[in-house]
């Protein structure tokens, strides 16, 4: 319908639309670009030189010489292994915790919406002050925790939770999944109400049971999901700093020293750039490779 | 009629039981989730002299507010609660300002930009912060940014901005273009267009994005605890993490009241969004 007259003008325009645009997402673009993106990439790169803090330090290329430093570290290996424990603890007892709260939160229950409410106030508390309000509960004498054991007569138990070389990491990764339960439920209960509800339906009046609908159809539905959050809070958890910070700083004798609280400490404790970007790359390294065999896995139970 | 009624009887005692458990699991969970905040809440009306008794119980014995005033007067919390303010409003401000332009453009215009920016949001959750930070400090430092609010601020903004830009942009989609194209056939300028049409339509998308950047800067402790070191320029969070370890149990009570306060905004926030977050609106955006 359009002759070739209207056209042209009409091509010109667009292309003067679209210069327009390029002006406006400039300044958008620019920031990330220089705040974000580049001290990115300059990170990696530090991770394989010999930066320091201070002036006039020089920087030189070292290659892999601060991963050899740190493979020979037992502190880094400490760590790690603390990183890992945390990351897939918390990560698996949010999930579970979540799910159960999503499931009861789904079904028509009186204290619904209180729950609901209750649910959303860890998410909206800062990181450090759930670590705060977590020493209050933690704490050796005027704490919730030991006062609790004291009065259903297992005042034995009580002790310093966050002091104690055995309880320290039990006791963040608790808070941990206090912390973190009201994104994968919220998450999971959005997969919930997703469920059609037909498909339920059919499998009742076939007669299934609750608990057969729940295996067959509630979770395979909710797979993709499940997959989703379980990721993310996996790599949140593993690179999470503020909260153990303020309740431990790593303590006690480094316990709870997970690798973001190493890196930090030695950055700016120690001045050691390289070092600590270095771990910063292999904590990416790590979180890639878990994610990789994680999400192959997963895509291999869907093909089959 | 008794036949068929008979199964129906023989379930009901089952459903009962499975609804007790049920119930039994809600209040749990409900334990769990408020027994932390009621101690702190608790704590925070307590006499210092309540506070560090053996054996204390959740209601305060003669609440106090005393705690409140301390936190404001002695504990420079007011003064860390002024500087949280200056930069959550600023990177607030300046998030919206600078992605407001550039969400409307990518909205309108077919790009790639999008698929880039919605790519770096989940790319760059790979990324552990020290990666990031190093540099950052380097580079701040050498433009007379570190101990600087306004650096905290470009930091929060650079921050915030590819998830504002990523939030706004469905919020434009959500506004038909016939409507634009209506007002521009009726003779109103470009300017006129975006100010009297999209600009209210767009209103609560910005107020969500506003409130989004103001709390993540509001509740962010990693890059404060790196890049300020004047104790004068303590934003909330550094101020509450500072005397956790150093000041002991006597601290207890103004720790846990200045605590309180400062959840506050994110509290009002969540308020406002509960709604959206719960009843299943969410559920759009997790299948995608």
């Amino acid at each position: 319908m359009t002759t070739l007259n209207e056209e042209l003008p009409l091509a010109r325009k667009k292309r003067l639309d679209n210069k327009y645009a390029y002006f406006l997402v400039l300044p958008a673009l620019a920031p990330v670009l220089i705040l974000s993106v580049v001290p990115l990439l300059n990170g990696i790169y530090l991770g394989f030189t010999d930066a320091r803090a201070g002036l006039n330090q020089e920087t030189n290329f070292t290659g892999l010489e601060n991963y050899t430093e740190l493979l020979s570290n037992d502190l880094f290996w400490s760590s790690f292994k603390i990183g890992l424990i945390w990351a897939f603890s918390v990560t698996i007892l949010q999930f579970l915790a979540a799910l159960g709260l999503a499931l009861l939160l789904n079904l028509n229950l009186r204290l619904r919406w209180l729950t609901r409410t209750l649910a959303l106030v860890p998410w909206a508390m800062p990181p450090v002050i759930v670590g705060i309000m977590w020493q209050l509960v933690y704490h050796p004498d005027a704490g919730l925790v030991n006062e609790a054991l004291y009065r259903v007569g297992l005042g034995d138990l009580s002790t310093n939770w966050l002091g104690d070389f055995s309880t320290a990491l039990p006791a963040v990764i608790v808070v941990g999944v206090w912390a973190g339960m009201p994104q994968t439920t919220v998450v999971l209960l959005a997969g919930l109400q997703g469920v059609p509800a037909e498909l339920n339906e059919a499998a009742s009046v076939d007669g299934a049971g609750t608990w057969r609908r729940f295996w067959s159809i509630t979770l395979p539905q909710l797979r993709p999901v499940i997959v989703a959050i379980t990721s993310l809070d996996f790599i949140w958890n593993f690179n999470s700093f503020g909260l153990v910070y303020v309740l431990t700083t790593g303590g006690p004798g480094g316990k709870t020293m997970l690798p973001m609280l190493f890196a930090y400490e030695e950055a700016f404790k120690y001045g050691h750039f390289g070092t600590a970007a270095a771990m910063g790359n292999a904590m990416v390294l790590i979180i890639v490779v878990l994610l990789f065999f994680y999400l192959r896995r997963r895509m291999r139970e869907v093909n089959a | 009629m008794s036949r068929l009624r008979s199964p129906k009887r023989k379930r009901s005692p089952k459903r009962k039981a499975a609804r007790f458990l049920q119930y039994l699991a809600l209040v749990g969970y409900l334990a769990f989730l408020s027994f932390p905040l009621l101690w702190m809440l608790s704590t925070s009306f307590k006499t210092p002299r309540e506070v560090v008794e053996l054996h204390p119980s959740l209601i305060p014995r003669d609440p106090t507010l005393d705690n409140y005033t301390t936190a404001f007067t002695q504990q420079h919390l007011a003064r860390a609660a002024w500087n949280s303010l200056q930069v959550s409003v600023g990177a607030a401000v300046l998030t919206v300002v600078i992605a407001l332009p550039a969400a409307y453009a990518l909205a309108r215009v077919r790009s790639k930009v999008n698929t880039v920016a919605t790519a770096w949001i989940l790319l760059s959750q790979l990324f552990p912060f020290i990666l990031l930070v190093i540099p950052l400090f380097i580079i701040l430092k050498g433009a007379g940014l570190t101990n600087s609010l306004f650096g905290l601020v470009l930091v929060y903004v650079t921050w915030s901005l590819p998830f504002a830009l990523w939030m706004l942009q469905g919020f434009v989609r959500g506004i038909p273009r016939e409507l634009e194209e209506a007002a521009a056939m009726d003779g109103a300028s470009k300017f006129q267009t975006l100010v009297r049409i999209v600009a209210p339509l767009l209103a609560p998308g910005v107020v969500a994005v506003t409130l989004f950047a103001f709390i993540s800067s509001w509740n962010e402790f990693f890059f404060a605890l790196v890049l300020l070191k004047r104790p004068e320029l303590a934003t909330l969070p550094l101020e509450l993490a500072k005397f956790v370890g150093i000041e002991g149990i006597a601290r207890l009570g103004p720790l846990a009241a200045g605590s309180l306060m400062a959840t506050i905004p994110s509290l009002i926030f969540f308020a406002f969004l509960q709604r959206r977050l719960t009843s299943g609106g969410l559920a759009g955006a997790v299948k995608g």
